[in-house]
């Protein structure tokens, strides 16, 4: 039926309607090509050596064109190995919690007796989804800071030493994750708990007539249908493995240089380079982070589609 | 005992029938209302922190530290931002203007291209939707944003750089495009145009009135977004004038950091002048200021976000 339509409207003459149509979509269309699609052209920066000569494109033609050079330089230096590292590594790790955390709050609070209740802690967990990291950032600092902080104080009211926590590597990495859970988890739980609340509530009283646990009815009634929300967040955030929150790795730990190795990742490099104006590196580490982003992105949406084609975003 | 209580007054809280037997039992649900209690704790307690501080006397704070009671009661925070009440004012009004005129900017371009792309008729349907589906796999990355935006367009320290980079978003077009797709009739689009409507008068006079759920979900996702936006501040705003709230808060919390950092290559004058302000009241009182409406607003519109995030979910 619908190849059929769409056979239709293409044997179909322009017409009014699509004059007026074209004029309706006119605004939203140039908003793209301006900021979406004249910068995926602008990606061919990575491949000059960029210099400022007055306006964006008189600087673009009269850059040098350099070839590989940007890269050979990224790739040969140190950190970026390390940086790809880190983004990936925290995104496995915000992947895979990312998932069962939600998933388990949404299945758990939905047990809860007393609706009122649930609700209560679904829009407490809900908050922190509403700060922007500039205020966590603060509310982070009014715990860690070191002659302050709230944990400082209470360490030392137990006869233990201030600690400088914002000098400390090795306890990020874990503070991180619980910072992307603490933000993440009520906006999680909301995705889920709508496709619990979707399910069909018969399903669970035949269950419960045959004798089925709780345990059983989550595992083989919830589970299962809930696989298809499931899969599409995994292949969202599949494909956005070698993006990271900014926000997150730049304004939480405060951009402490004992901190680099361990919180840097690709965005941070990305915008550092670019206000140290090595525009070069920067480019091309953003180059990188584009392809790789679109290869994997487009990789998980295939995997899926082979697996369960309902389930595919594109 | 439990048998002696009459039925009546049992079923008032609890659910009929069969309900009443298929769920946790007594004691695994008192664990988990301990646990979400936990939860919910974690999530809201370090924003009472931050208001306790806003409302603590300077001298308290680098006396004891932060507290979650003060030790002693002081308005200095907020008495020192009034102070400065030009700077508050402007980046207040900031923040106002781009919130709003983005809303409505983005409300508008968003619901535009969601409406253009339900119609299973238009020509360019298929072409549209690339250009819409393109930017969710592919972007030009931050560098050449940054020139595109600041440098050939223009926009790098005006308000504008604030206002249209998080105007349109895909997801948010799909979104539309998928509730006039599935809520609006299709007859009555038909009905208006034998009538002699024009597109726009279709769109604007019968397609808007009849969305007021998606329109109120995607003007909360933007409101919050233009808000809570720091990151295109960060990027493309140098000039003072022009910083939002959360800008400026951004750069205080850098400033007292670099300051700490140079206190032994400071001026004893410089010093004398910051340790006279109240500035860890000051701070925090500013970060209450931005979470404040956003903390009395968000428990009401909790549920259009629900709306939008379940109709993302599903694929048009």
């Amino acid at each position: 039926m619908a190849s059929e339509k769409k056979k239709l409207a293409k044997r179909r003459k322009w017409g009014r309607d699509d004059t007026e149509l074209s004029l309706l979509a006119l605004p939203t269309t140039i908003w793209y090509l301006l900021f979406c699609f004249a910068p995926m052209f602008g990606i061919i920066i990575a491949f000059k050596d960029y210099k400022v000569h007055g306006g964006f494109i008189q600087s673009f033609l009269q850059s040098q064109w350099v070839g590989f050079k940007n890269f050979e330089f990224l790739f040969s230096s140190k950190d970026i190995w390390l940086i790809i590292r880190n983004t990936l590594a925290y995104n496995i790790v915000f992947i895979i919690l990312g998932i069962v955390v939600p998933v388990a709050a949404a299945i758990a609070i939905g047990q809860l007796h007393s609706k009122k209740l649930a609700k209560a802690y679904q829009t407490a967990m809900f908050m922190p989804y509403f700060l922007s990291w500039v205020v966590v950032s603060a509310l982070v600092w009014a715990f860690l800071s070191y002659d302050k902080g709230l944990v400082n104080g209470l360490l030392e009211s137990w006869g233990m030493d201030r600690q400088q926590w914002y000098m400390k590597p090795a306890m990020w990495p874990p503070f991180l994750v619980f910072m992307n859970l603490w933000k993440g988890v009520g906006y999680g739980m909301v995705v889920y708990l709508a496709t619990i609340t979707g399910i069909d509530k018969t399903y669970y009283e035949a269950a419960g007539i045959d004798g089925a646990t709780i345990w059983q009815q989550i595992r083989y009634i919830t589970l299962p249908l809930m696989k298809t929300v499931i899969i599409m967040m995994f292949i969202m955030n599949v494909g956005r493995i070698f993006y990271s929150d900014f926000g997150l790795f730049f304004q939480v730990p405060r951009d402490s240089n004992s901190l680099y190795n361990y919180v840097y990742t690709l965005d941070v490099y990305v915008y550092k380079q670019l206000k140290t104006s090595t525009t070069g590196m920067a480019a091309a580490a953003a180059f990188v982070q584009s392809v790789a982003g679109c290869i994997t992105i487009l990789t998980a949406n295939a995997i899926v589609r082979k697996v369960d084609r309902e389930s595919a975003m594109i | 005992m439990e048998s002696t209580k009459p039925i009546q007054k049992r079923r008032k809280n609890e659910p009929d029938g069969f309900d009443r037997f298929n769920r946790v039992s007594k004691p695994a649900n008192a664990v988990l209302n301990l646990i979400f209690f936990l939860m919910a704790a974690v999530c809201v307690i370090p924003v009472l922190l931050v208001v306790a501080i806003s409302f603590s006397a300077e001298a308290s704070i680098t006396e004891y530290g932060y507290r979650f009671i003060p030790k002693i009661f002081s308005f200095e925070g907020y008495t020192f931002l009034a102070s400065q009440s030009k700077m508050i004012l402007r980046a207040l009004g900031i923040s106002l203007f781009v919130t709003i005129v983005g809303t409505v900017l983005g409300v508008l371009l968003t619901t535009l291209m969601g409406y253009v792309l339900s119609r299973p008729n238009y020509k360019l349907n298929g072409f549209l939707t690339m250009v819409v589906f393109i930017p969710m796999v592919f972007n030009g990355g931050l560098v050449s944003t940054y020139f595109v935006v600041g440098t050939m367009l223009g926009l790098k320290n005006t308000v504008w750089a604030l206002i249209f980079p998080l105007a349109v978003s895909s997801f948010n077009v799909i979104i539309c495009r998928t509730f006039f797709k599935t809520t609006v009739p299709e007859s009555l689009i038909e009905s208006a145009k034998m009538d002699g409507a024009s597109q726009l008068t279709i769109f604007s006079r019968i397609v808007l009135p009849i969305s007021l759920p998606v329109l109120a979900t995607i003007g909360l996702f933007l409101c919050f977004a233009y808000w809570n936006d720091w990151y295109q501040s960060l990027l493309y705003i140098d000039d003072h004038k022009l910083l939002s709230l959360q800008a400026l808060l951004n750069q205080i919390l850098t400033n007292i950091q670099m300051l700490a950092k140079n206190a032994a290559t400071m001026g004893a004058s410089a010093a004398e002048m910051l340790a006279n302000m109240p500035q860890e009241a000051a701070r925090m009182a500013i970060v209450v200021i931005i979470v404040l409406p956003i903390a009395c607003a968000y428990p009401f519109f909790q549920k259009y976000f629900i709306s939008g995030l379940t109709v993302g979910a599903v694929k048009g």
